[in-house]
Order: C-alpha cells, then structure tokens, then sequence
C-alpha cells in the first residue's frame, strides 16, 4: 500500500453526559474489528485517525487538552460526540478538561469544534435527542447535540446514530458509507437517522411477526409467542436488529425472548410507557385479519 | 507548595479531576472531583419498579452489569420473588455477571491502565511473527501514531522483549474483550445493556445448543485469565516492585457479598462466591450491618442546609456551592474512610473462608511474588487482586454452565397487581461489582417506584472530605505519594487507575446527609 494515496480522516471524539455504553458497544465491532479501525483501513484508501478519544489516548492532563486543542486547528475532520449535553448553568454540570485554570466543558467544546468539523456525528441515544440525561425532570437541561447546533446556528452536516447502545455496524457502516459514496448521498429520516439501518421497523421483520399475525402472544417470559403483550416496542421502534443482531449475531433483545425496549427513538425513555407494559394508545401495524380488512377497504375505495 | 490539575484522567470510565498540592516532590493534600452530573435516580420515581433493571444499567455503560443484578435484586424482594427464582435463572445471572466481569477487568488492565506500564511505540524495535504486532509496526512505520502518541514522559521498564509480548496481549485483550461480551451476551440479549435480566429471573428459554456455544465461547476467555492475564499482572508487580508499596491508601476494606451464588451443602444456592465484610488492620476481618453506612455532602455540590430523608427528595444540585469541589458524595461506614473494589472482595473471603479453595489461589500467587497479604494495599496489589477476581469466576463458568437444565424454566411470573402485596414496600439489592461494592435501595408506593438510591463502588472511593475532614480512599493513596514533578505525574495516574475509575457511576442525587440507609440491615 502506498502512504500517498490514502487519505486520513481524523476523528475526534468528545463526551458530555454519558455513561460510556457508545464507547463499549463500538469497541466490540465484529468486521471491521476495533484492532482494524483504529490501526488499518475503514475501507480500502481511507484511514481513520483516532486523534482525540478519552477512553483510548495515551495522553491525560494537559497534555490531552493541548492534543484537542491542536487537532481542531486541522479542520475538516469528523466530530463524534456520545452523551447529551447540559446547557443550564452554562454547562457547568459536565466540565470535560482544564488548562492554565480555565474549566472547559462539553458544552464549550461542542461548540468550538463544530463548525470547523465536515461532520458531526451524535453517537447514541443521548446525543442524538438527549435520552436519559434528558429524561423528566431533566436536571441539568440536557440537550442533544442537533438542538445544540440549531440555537446557536452551526450548520455543520450532523448524523444522528441513536441507541441504547448504538450497534457499531449503525456507526462505522454510516462513516463507511460516507466515504464511500459521499455525505450528500446518506439518506437520512426526519430525525437525521441513516435510513439504511433504521429505515425498518422492528416489528416488520421480526422472528415473532408470525406469532403476532396469529395473535399468539407470550404471556409470560420463557413463553412461545409474540411479545407484545409483555411489553416490546418493536412496533414502533425504527432499527434493523432483527436482521443484524448484537453482538456478533450472537443474539439480540427479542431473540433472548426480552421485549425491545424502543432505545433508538427520539420518545427513549420517557414517552414510551413502561418498559414491560403493553403500548399504549399506539396504533399497532395490525394482525392478519385486520390487515386483511384494511386492504379490502382500499380496494374498495379505488 | 506547588498545585498540579490533571484534568480529564483518560482511559477511565467518565469524567475525573484530580488537584494535588505538591511540597519536596511529596503529595501534601489531594482532591479528586467528579466533574459530570446527570441525577439518574430522579427519572426512576413514578416509574414500574421493573423498569429499573433497565433504566439502571444505563448508569454505566462499562460495567452494566452489576446494575442489573441489584436492581433485579431490590424488585424480586420487594414482590417477594426472592427465594422463587427458577435454579436456571441463578445461575445464569452467574454466568452473564461473571463474564462479564471478567472482560471488564480485562479492559481495565490492558486497555484502560496499560498504556501507564506498556509503550506500544517501542514495537518498531522489536521483530516479531505476530499478526498484530506487524500490523500496529505498519502503522507506525507509516507515520501514524495517534492514539498512542503523543504522550507525556512515562518510566517504561520493560525490555524490547517484553514490551512485544504485553502489547500483543494489549491488541489480544480487544478481541477476548468482544469474544467475552459475544459469550454472555447468548443469555443476556445485548451487550453493552442486558435484556434478559427481569424481574422473576431471566427471559427466553434455554436450549442444549445454546449451553454448548456458551462453553465452548468462553473457554478461550478462560484460557486468557489463566495464561496471559494473571501472568501478565505477576509480571507487573515483579517489574514495577515498588508499586507493591506505592498507593496503600485508608487500609479499611468494605464487601458485600457478591451476587455469584452456589450451591451449598443442603443443595440450596445459599452460599456465595466471595463473602462480604470488613477488614481493619490489614487483616481484622468482621462482619458488616449496613445501617451503619450514611453519606455525608460537606464537600460535594449539594445543598445540605438539613439532612433529608430520601423520601423527601428535597436535595438540589448546588454547582456553586462555596466548599463543594466534586459531585461524588461521600459513604462512610460508621463515619469512617472504607475502600471497596476486588481487593476487599477478595480479603474479606480470605479471611472468612480459610477453607475456601480461595485462600489457597491468594496463598499461592502472594508466595511466587514472594509477598503476604499487606502488599494488596497498593496500586500493583489493586491490580493482582482484581486479575486473581477474574481467574476464581473463570474457575467457576464451566461448572456454572454444566449445571444449567435445557428446557426447564429460568424465569418466574412478576405479576404487577399482586406485587408487594398492596403495592406498597421496600427491596434491597447488594452485589459485588467489577469496582467493589453496589447497593440498590427501592422504596414503592402504589405500585410505583417512589425514591431508589444507589451507592456504588466509585462513590465509595472517589469520595471527597468529609466534614470530619477526612479524605476520600484516592485521596489517601495519593497524600505522601512521591511524584516527579511535571504537568502530568505519571505516579499519580497509577495510583488513580489502579481503583478503576466509574464516575458516571459514583455521581448521584438523591440521597442526602444522614442516616438514610438505617432502614435496611443485610440478610
């Protein structure tokens, strides 16, 4: 391989409230391995340089500050961000660094490396709509990183990546993407989520879809059925677990007979009802016959 | 007398600071702060109780875990489950929580602390048929350096030789770090962030092929423990030998019994892997009453105008609290200084069980480095105990997975209208996390959660002064610490690592001053 021809993208990666879950789920990346991504190539021709990561750089202290501070100068590199981030108080409530005496805070940081970025990237739930750092009462005016952006007018191009944890297909596959076929072609949804992954509802192909057509619905957990009555959000919570699974296909949330919990939706936690309750005043993609009745009445009506 | 900030700590689990004042090249007084606030437990109230098990995992994304078990731990005795969860079910809560307790540790010895010992950039020296050596060699060659560089000045001490061994072993523990996560994650549903784990026990129904992969999975995790890990970490405390002696911090330990139940000879699962307690001294072992354990918020950013009960939930964030330098809290055990983590785990069982296959692994591995029991207070001790805590739970996941029954049930029914009798009552849950000790306290009313707490193992050694004054377990292994002054002392980053940092963990709200915790008493 010749050094020339690839092109290294840096990566610098900050965090406000978070719980480092984005960091643990994407460090298990199966193909590409994190061992590829941070000492290989994403994709054949292009590089990633981890330039800032806090649960990964060698540097603490000062130095780590001045590392940040000198890879913002080289603009044009992708910002990732994981955790929300509080704007009462000036964002006191998460203050990431300090050099020479002056506190810096997630808040401060998101706003001086944005606009220099050619992406912002809003890894997880909590970053992407605030999840549970926002959750009522919301104590620290928590916000997510679009919200950021838009009060203070940044225009920088931002994909949200949510999920409780975000699968690290979702966030490695979307960079891959981008380079490969260029931001302006990444297909986003109204809430700026990749279509490609969570172009789907979990409910349209899920291994329980049969069950839930025939009505045959688990009662209780360790039942054959459906897990709607038990509480799954699937039917409407946008992602493409069914297909991809967790964690090296090794299995996922329904396939371990749990109910999903809707975690890659703006609602996440708040407005999704309880976690084990079924959903309530949702209009559910209906069973069989209902379906059946619906498509009589379009005809019908054409 | 010189001040020196080190602020953000890396590779640790969330936001640190830590300010000393330095004399002579001698550490006279520290502070360490927690820095990011999010009041998780304030979300909890009004919710389903179930709700909990996930909603509190989400604390921490590192070691979720633990989480899961205390919370499912407080429901069950709230609903009154506690003696009717399904043998299956312990003991796959076993095999989820100590898989994955062990990649934690693995990630916090390699990942987390190894770039302090283990200089990756010193590979282009060394010649090598290893796949990943050659590959992080290329990298280098090819001019990059980032993460890795660039870096303050560190004492390396490892040769050429060695150094190529450990950072294979570093470029290794992320792949078993992956292979462990995939292993548990066959009975938990998802890592990072269990599914399976619910109220009544855990979901899904078990199936001969799925006990096979899980067995055959996890015994190349076992087979790092066994021949790199706890190798490595010897190696460690015979390189850096004075680290045996760095960082002894309050000398007090605290455990509560760890969540890995066994059977024991009446054929119940009443005993337990590693038994809880108190060491004083080095070695005075006692038993522990949790109603001595309170709270104090002299030097953190709460209002602590009157102590509350939690009940009352009156407690605000105070950011601009003139005293407060840390959103850490600080537990104490009759009003004194305790440190929690594996090496309170693994002391208190020493001393308890003499006759627990333990004693002997600890006996063994202290006489091959040619040391006793003392020399776990300290930053290369923190670090053996932790690695002898992954190598006993490794010892006990094939005879775990052995005695799971394909077919039979792992759950019991949670029914919500009957819970708690009149949807009214308390749970507790303790556990023995990946960092030391975690309660979770449930208070329900009318079927809805209406305060939780928490105290995690962070809290317990993060924690600033108290109002006696007196300083928190980091505090006190870094006070007297001889440093080489820099902007960046590496002793100082050693000392803090080697307690493995969660803060998102360690930062709460609810609980205020006082005696709080004076309701519950361990059973």
């Amino acid at each position: 391989m010749d050094n020339k021809k690839i092109q290294t993208i840096s990566i610098i990666n900050i965090q406000g409230q978070n719980c480092t879950g984005c960091v643990t789920s994407t460090i298990c990346s199966e193909y590409p391995s994190i061992k590829n991504v941070l000492l290989q190539d994403i994709i054949p021709g292009f590089k990633l340089e981890f330039i800032f990561h806090p649960n990964i750089m060698t540097a603490s202290g000062k130095l780590a500050m001045e590392i940040l501070e000198k890879s913002a100068e080289k603009k044009g590199y992708i910002l990732i961000i994981d955790g929300a981030i509080p704007a009462d108080n000036n964002g006191i409530y998460c203050t990431t660094g300090e050099k020479d005496g002056k506190k810096s805070t997630i808040l401060g940081e998101t706003l001086a490396l944005s606009p220099d970025a050619m992406l912002v990237i809003a890894l997880g739930t909590c970053a992407s709509f605030g999840g549970i750092a926002s959750a009522n009462p919301n104590p620290t005016g928590a916000k997510s990183v679009g919200e950021i952006l838009l009060a203070h007018n940044i225009k920088t191009p931002l994909v949200n990546i949510p999920g409780c944890p975000p699968h690290p297909d979702w966030l490695f596959g979307t960079i891959e993407e981008i380079l490969t076929k260029g931001l302006e072609n990444l297909e986003l949804d109204d809430f700026k989520r990749p279509k490609i992954y969570y172009g789907k509802l979990i409910h349209e192909n899920c291994l329980n879809r049969a069950y839930f057509d025939e009505g045959k619905f688990a009662k209780k957990f360790g039942d054959e059925g459906c897990l709607y009555e038990l509480g799954c959000k699937g039917p409407i919570t946008y992602a493409d677990c069914p297909s991809r699974q967790w964690n090296g296909r090794a299995n996922w949330a329904i396939g371990s007979g749990a109910p999903c919990s809707g975690c890659t939706s703006p609602e996440f936690p708040d407005l999704l009802g309880d976690f084990y309750e079924r959903i309530i005043d949702v209009e559910v993609p209906a069973n069989e016959k209902k379906v059946n009745e619906k498509i009589k009445i379009e005809e019908k009506n054409k | 007398m010189k001040k020196i900030v080190i602020h953000p700590i890396t590779r640790i689990e969330g936001h640190l600071k830590v300010e000393v004042m330095v004399d002579n090249s001698e550490i006279k007084d520290a502070s360490i702060s927690g820095t990011m606030f999010r009041g998780i437990e304030v979300i909890l109230k009004g919710r389903d109780p179930r709700d909990a098990v996930l909603l509190t995992q989400r604390i921490c994304g590192v070691c979720p875990e633990p989480h899961a078990i205390a919370s499912v731990t407080a429901v069950e005795d709230y609903a009154g489950l506690t003696d009717k969860i399904p043998e299956n079910g312990i003991l796959l809560r076993n095999l989820i929580a100590g898989t994955r307790t062990i990649a934690d540790h693995i990630l916090h010895f390699y990942i987390l602390s190894g770039l302090d010992y283990i200089d990756p950039a010193r590979v282009i020296e060394y010649s090598s048929n290893d796949r990943d050596i050659n590959t992080l060699k290329y990298f280098l060659e090819q001019g990059y350096s980032s993460p890795f560089l660039p870096r303050d000045d560190i004492d390396y001490r490892f040769d050429t030789r060695t150094t190529g061994a450990l950072v294979s072993h570093y470029l290794k523990a992320l792949d078993i770090y992956r292979k462990a996560q995939q292993a548990a994650t066959l009975f938990g549903g998802k890592w990072p962030h269990d599914a399976a784990i619910v109220a009544g026990g855990v979901s899904g129904k078990l199936t001969v092929d799925k006990i096979t992969e899980f067995i055959w999975r996890i015994e190349e995790i076992i087979d790092f423990v066994k021949n790199y890990y706890l190798p490595d970490v010897i190696a460690l405390t015979k390189t850096y030998n004075d680290y045996l002696g760095i960082g002894k911090g309050c000398c007090n330990l605290l455990a509560y019994d760890s969540s890995y139940k066994i059977k024991s000879s009446d054929g119940n699962y009443s005993d337990v892997l590693f038994k809880g307690g108190l060491v004083n001294d080095i070695n005075n072992y006692s038993e522990l009453d949790t109603s001595s354990i309170t709270e104090d918020v002299t030097h953190s950013w709460y209002n602590d105008s009157e102590p509350l009960h939690p009940a009352d939930g009156k407690t605000k964030p105070a950011p601009n609290k003139e005293d407060g330098y840390s959103w850490i809290k600080s537990p104490r055990y009759n009003g004194k200084v305790y440190e929690v983590g594996p090496i309170a785990s693994i002391l208190t069982t020493y001393l308890c069980k003499k006759d627990s296959g333990i004693k002997k692994i600890v006996d063994d591995t202290l006489s091959e480095i040619g040391e006793n029991i003392s020399s776990f207070y300290s930053v290369a001790g923190r670090h053996l105990a932790r690695a002898l805590s992954a190598s006993i739970i490794a010892d006990e996941l094939l005879k775990w997975a052995m005695q799971l029954k394909a077919g039979d049930p792992a759950a019991v029914e949670y029914d919500s209208s009957t819970a708690g009798g009149d949807g009214n009552g308390n749970g507790v849950g303790l556990c023995s996390a990946p960092r030391g000790a975690l309660g979770h306290w449930l208070n329900v009313k009318e079927g809805r959660i209406s305060n939780y707490q928490i105290i995690t193992p962070t809290a317990w050694n993060a924690s600033p002064k108290d109002k006696d004054m007196q300083p928190g377990p980091y505090e006190q292994a870094l006070i007297g610490l001889k440093i080489k002054e820099s902007d960046c002392p590496i002793e100082i980053l050693r000392v803090i690592r080697s307690f493995d940092p969660c803060t998102a963990c360690a930062v709460h709200m609810v609980t205020p001053g006082g005696d709080l915790i004076g309701k519950y008493r361990v059973i």
